[in-house]
């Protein structure tokens, strides 16, 4: 794996290959989750801790499971009992877990870069679950692996993700993990929300709801943020949604059977109407959440193969 | 208002002059059903017609005044929409685009279905109205402008006030590009205007006044074209009254930016010597100018820099005038004067008369998204007659409408409006 094979920091500089590989680890733990099975040696000794310097329910819970089925000790640090709030640097707490002798150490943290900075000072293998606007990886490795159950492929198709796009490490991994893959990418929301200079990412980008979703094979919305009203990037919810809402007449332009996508959690009647989010049919959500056990145990499994000691 | 029921029309002996076309020729002009059904030199005349010889008069689209207050809502004792309606009737308008910092502000949609309503419950006038950028025009917070360009918002303005804030700006040209709306901006930078009653320089001196330096609208015009091209959003500077802001248009224009502008005739046909003995009528927003900016607008009129003129017309009740100057509020009314003071730029200085129509009705339609403004066949007959030699003088006291408050009392001018139709319907004159 990139990032000299020891972490998971981000999507971007990851080859085609590699990615492949993951995901096809990922479905094999889809299958051997759902059989009841587990694999408790792949890990056994070995210990995870989960750091999350910012507040978390699904990731940190996902990779936790993903931990536990494959044997590993979990540790959950989270930020509200660490000694951050007692003024360490991040660059001290790296060498507390150091000393500790951790193997695999999951962060989340509100800053860009962050988990590269402690991947620098650590010896643990470090995976990024999230870090400010910058990338969320396993996030997009997850979405992959839905897309790819059920559509047998990512190159060719066209993906839209609309909304919040400027401040999303969900919308940016993507972005990379997908036009990585051959899948053309569009990024629909206002101009406040879309980042600068977003085409140089290769993609295309729109304002016009409607436009962008034209034909589309999968509709992924992201979440918006209450701060991005009272930041004034947005003049009200009811505009958002009247506007950059997706609703079934939005989603009307989009290919007929166009899966629809969300990284949760959902503001509904935000970004996403309630009739869309639980379309049994369309809504793929809950099996984000699925995959997002598999590809987290794929990415413990390869990072711990790779930095045996 | 004369009312009638619209019935087939047909004005002879007129000189056409349609600038969005480039027609300018003696002929006549067929109404039917409100609409223009025809025009030229070789036009029938159908059974059951009305007939008006129109004396080799000048016969243009009513006009498209793209900037004026109204009283309503809030104002009322300045003046109301009925008042302002007869005031643009007299002036030739039947297209004007509403300023949104009345109270309440124009930041709601259901505010911007209320105007376009009361325009046309007028039936005389359409309004146009402009949506708030900020709620109540504070400067603050976005207004919603997806739903008030929904509702009819033909662009966004915080109207007299200045949108101050460089993010507030940078956020505004942004989003409203995503609905493909123009930002129109007061250049007026507040801070340095705060307490200002006339421009800065040696007559401000003299008469004690606090000054406004002309560098507050440059400053902003710069500033706002920078975020222009940093946003890709479409700005538009109104009431442009200096030679460095008409400058630095003139050249983001050459660059092929998207940046229009408009003025108003206070600023080509008076200099700051205007408010003399402190004259309240004279006082404006942005203040009267040196007589060398003055020339610079004139410049600018010519050499097509500027993009339209707009009455800028600001409705104030004698109280708000009759105070020592410092306190005595801005603004002046235009409604009436329009047309022949910028007559006087064709008069006097040269400027095509259909140059000078041109900034008049199809250039501001173009620039709010209406198709208002031309002679075309199929168009609404909405159509302005005017004499353009013919002599009167203004007289506050005496204007058609509520609000007297012109900076024009007392000046001669040379054309005058016979009539004005909206929709076929005679609004003004006969």
């Amino acid at each position: 794996m990139a990032q000299n094979g020891r972490h998971l920091l981000q999507i971007e500089g990851l080859h085609p290959p590699e990615i492949a590989s993951l995901l096809d680890l990922a479905e094999s733990y889809v299958l051997l989750n759902r059989s009841g099975k587990t694999q408790r040696d792949l890990l056994r000794g070995r210990t995870l801790i989960n750091l999350f310097f910012e507040d978390s329910t699904r990731t940190r819970t996902s990779f936790e499971l993903a931990g536990k089925r494959l044997g590993a000790d979990v540790i959950n640090m989270a930020v509200s009992n660490s000694s951050v709030n007692k003024g360490e640097t991040l660059l001290d707490t790296a060498a507390t877990l150091n000393a500790m002798n951790c193997d695999l150490l999951v962060v989340r943290h509100a800053q860009s870069g962050a988990p590269n900075l402690l991947a620098q000072k650590v010896d643990a293998a470090v995976i990024n679950a999230g870090d400010g606007t910058h990338e969320h990886p396993t996030q997009a490795l997850l979405d992959a692996l839905t897309i790819m159950r059920r559509r047998g492929r990512l190159e060719g198709l066209t993906v839209a993700i609309c909304g919040d796009v400027l401040h999303s490490r969900v919308a940016r991994s993507n972005i990379h993990l997908l036009t990585t893959m051959g899948s053309r990418v569009r990024v629909i929301g206002p101009p406040t929300l879309i980042p600068v200079d977003a085409e140089r990412l290769g993609v295309e980008v729109f304002h016009d709801m409607r436009e962008g979703l034209r034909d589309v094979d999968i509709v992924m919305a992201l979440r918006l943020q209450r701060e991005r009203m009272s930041s004034g990037l947005v003049p009200s919810a009811r505009e958002f949604f009247r506007f950059y809402g997706l609703d079934a007449e939005k989603l009307a332009f989009a290919k007929p059977d166009a899966l629809v996508m969300h990284p949760g959690p959902m503001n509904r009647g935000v970004e996403i109407d309630s009739a869309v989010a639980d379309d049994p049919v369309r809504s793929v959500i809950k099996e984000q959440v699925e995959m997002g056990v598999a590809v987290r145990m794929a990415v413990l499994d390869t990072l711990a193969r790779s930095n045996r000691r | 208002m004369p009312h009638t029921s619209p019935t087939d029309l047909l004005l002879t002996n007129v000189r056409l002059l349609d600038p969005a076309s480039g027609l300018d020729q003696p002929g006549s002009l067929l109404v039917r059903d409100g609409h223009i059904v025809d025009l030229g030199t070789a036009i029938g005349r159908p059974d059951g017609v009305v007939t008006l010889d129109g004396d080799n008069a000048v016969l243009c689209p009513g006009l498209v005044d793209m900037r004026a207050e109204l009283g309503e809502p809030g104002a009322e004792y300045r003046e109301t929409i009925a008042s302002a309606a007869q005031a643009a009737a007299a002036g030739g308008i039947t297209t004007l685009a509403a300023l949104p910092n009345t109270t309440p502000a124009i930041d709601d949609p259901a505010l911007v279905r209320l105007l376009r309503a009361r325009g046309e419950e007028t039936g005389t006038l359409t309004i146009l109205p402009y949506g708030a950028v900020t709620r109540g025009c504070h400067g603050t917070d976005l207004a919603e402008l997806g739903l008030l360009r929904e509702a009819g918002a033909v662009a966004f303005t915080d109207g007299s006030h200045a949108i101050a804030s460089s993010r507030m700006m940078r956020l505004a040209l942004s989003y409203a590009r995503g609905f493909g709306a123009r930002i129109v901006q007061h250049p007026e930078d507040p801070e340095l205007a705060a307490g200002g009653a006339a421009t800065q320089g040696e007559l401000a001196t003299r008469l004690g006044l606090p000054g406004i330096p002309t560098a507050a609208e440059a400053i902003l015009v710069a500033r706002d074209i920078a975020l222009a091209r940093l946003t890709g959003g479409a700005v538009h500077f109104a009431h442009v009254s200096t030679a460095d802001a008409l400058t630095l248009i003139r050249r983001a224009k050459a660059d092929g930016m998207a940046v229009s502008c408009d003025t108003a005739p206070p600023y080509f046909d008076l200099n700051e010597t205007a408010i003399g003995d402190f004259r309240t009528y004279a006082k404006l927003s942005p203040p009267l100018r040196p007589d060398a900016d003055r020339r610079a607008v004139c410049e600018a009129l010519a050499d097509g820099t500027i993009d339209a003129v707009a009455s800028d017309h600001q409705p104030r009740d004698a109280d708000d005038k009759r105070l020592p100057f410092a306190q005595a509020s801005a603004g002046g009314t235009g409604l009436v004067t329009l047309l022949a003071v910028t007559l006087a730029q064709v008069h006097g200085n040269g400027l095509p008369l259909a140059q000078a129509i041109g900034l008049m009705t199809y250039r501001p339609a173009r620039l709010l998204g209406s198709d208002a403004g031309t002679l075309a066949r199929g168009a609404v007959a909405d159509l302005c007659l005017f004499h353009p030699e013919r002599a009167w003088q203004v007289e506050a006291g005496a204007l058609p409408g509520k609000a007297q408050n012109t900076p024009f009392d007392g000046r001669a001018l040379e054309g005058r409006v016979i009539g004005t139709w909206k929709a076929g319907v005679r609004v003004f004159g006969g």
